[in-house]
């Protein structure tokens, strides 16, 4: 009786034992198992930050060169005495340029006036000369291309030699030893929306470009602003549809062939003028009849010629300057 | 005709003071692009569309276009991209 009782009574101190150990060894289990979870996630907080950190630390290495404003700011430490003094400064000369200008700008003639100085003898000619003498109806075409041609050549050829000059620092700084800083040309990604509006709009864009540029002579516009415009546009195809699609009808020969062409032909055709003096010769080539699409001599080939140089020049410039080559 | 000639003044005028202000370089070229074209109307309204033409195409088009392009190759733009990402996730941690 008693025997079977402490039987019983030992069982189930067992049993108790066991469900004991067992909820012990479970609340051990989740321990462990939560202490895990802390651990990985504290890990890979650990790998992220060093990697953050590495990967800003190979941001700033690249961008080292670039001393930031705010960096010099913050090393040059001015004393507040003179940065009060620097302020003073800098706001009474920008009060005093400003007084200046409208200053100026008030004792100026005002517009369209009559008796203005800038109305002489020779706006006179221009205006009532300028068709006849000429040929273009856009009276601003005969004054660049014709009586100013000289001017337009030294205009052209400066585009011409600025893309020379950021060719010749691009690539000298290229190909030189060390490696380059801004290297790697980011390939333009495929944007699907920039891609159907650039197909869209281009047919457009160029086909303006080269009106304007044709119709010079007789409409607003000319080489300049048509050679932008057709320049822009190839900037868009660039941008839609990267570097390599690009490359299938402009490269660097393209360039200097157009470029080189167009400017020879301009310098050919009005180099006389260096032995004339401002008095053109009679040309081959006749004004023809105004307001006919081949009229004006040479005015609309010259626009042309300053056209394709301006297109070159812009595409060729931003190419450089977006993968360091044409 | 008069009004919207004054308005379009004054916006070139907050363009230029905000191109002058503004610390962000991006910001600073998309508002030039923005006076170009206000500039290009202007000069439509002035009776001269030669330069209204080429304003718009030089100014407001390839002119920018050199600026962004610039300003990609010394990494502004990646630069200010990154700071902006910084800033906006360093509340919530990361996401």
């Amino acid at each position: 009786m008693r025997r079977t009782e402490r039987n019983e009574r030992f069982h189930r101190w067992l049993s108790e034992g066991d469900t004991r150990l067992d909820t012990m060894l479970a609340e051990e289990y989740d321990d462990l198992t939560t202490l895990k979870h802390v651990y990985e996630s504290d890990a890979a907080a650990a790998e992220e930050t060093s990697r953050a950190e590495a990967e800003e630390k190979a941001r700033e290495a690249a961008s080292a060169p670039l001393y930031t404003a705010a960096q010099a700011h913050a090393e040059y430490d001015v004393p507040q005495r003179s940065r009060a003094l620097y302020l003073l400064t800098a706001l009474l000369l920008c009060a005093g340029m400003i007084a200046v200008l409208v200053f100026i700008s008030s004792q100026l003639p005002s517009f369209g006036k009559s008796e203005n100085p800038a109305n002489n003898e020779v706006v006179e000619r221009y205006v009532e000369k300028g068709m006849e003498e000429t040929g273009p109806v856009n009276i601003v075409a005969g004054m660049i291309l014709d009586y100013r041609a000289f001017d337009t050549l030294g205009e052209s050829n400066v585009l011409f030699t600025a893309v020379c000059a950021v060719l010749l620092l691009l690539k000298l700084a290229s190909s030189g030893n060390a490696p380059r800083p801004a290297a790697a040309p980011a390939e333009t990604e495929e944007d699907l929306i920039l891609q159907r509006i650039t197909r869209a709009l281009l047919p457009f864009i160029l086909i303006f470009g080269c009106y304007v540029i044709l119709n010079g002579h007789l409409s607003p516009g000319g080489g300049f602003s048509g050679g932008a415009v057709m320049g822009a546009g190839l900037i868009l195809y660039y941008n839609a549809f990267g570097a390599a699609a690009a490359e299938r009808f402009f490269t660097i020969r393209t360039f200097r062939v157009v470029s080189v062409s167009a400017l020879s032909f301009y310098a050919v055709s009005k180099a006389y003028s260096f032995f004339t003096g401002a008095n053109h010769l009679p040309s081959f080539i006749t004004a023809g009849v105004p307001g006919r699409i081949f009229s004006a001599g040479l005015i609309p080939y010259l626009n042309i010629a300053v056209g394709l140089v301006v297109m070159c020049t812009m595409y060729g410039l931003f190419t450089l300057f977006r993968k360091g080559d044409i | 005709m008069e009004v919207f000639h004054l308005i379009l003044l004054i916006f070139i005028l907050a363009c230029a003071v905000c191109v002058a202000l503004t610390k962000n370089l991006v910001v600073a070229a998309v508002v030039f692009m923005g006076q170009s074209l206000a500039l290009s109307v202007i000069w439509i309204l002035l009776q001269s569309p030669d330069l209204a033409i080429t304003e718009a195409a030089v100014g407001a088009g390839v002119d920018s276009l050199l600026l962004f392009a610039a300003l990609k190759r010394v990494r502004a733009i990646d630069r200010e991209a990154a700071g902006k990402r910084g800033e906006a996730d360093a509340p919530n941690g990361e996401e």
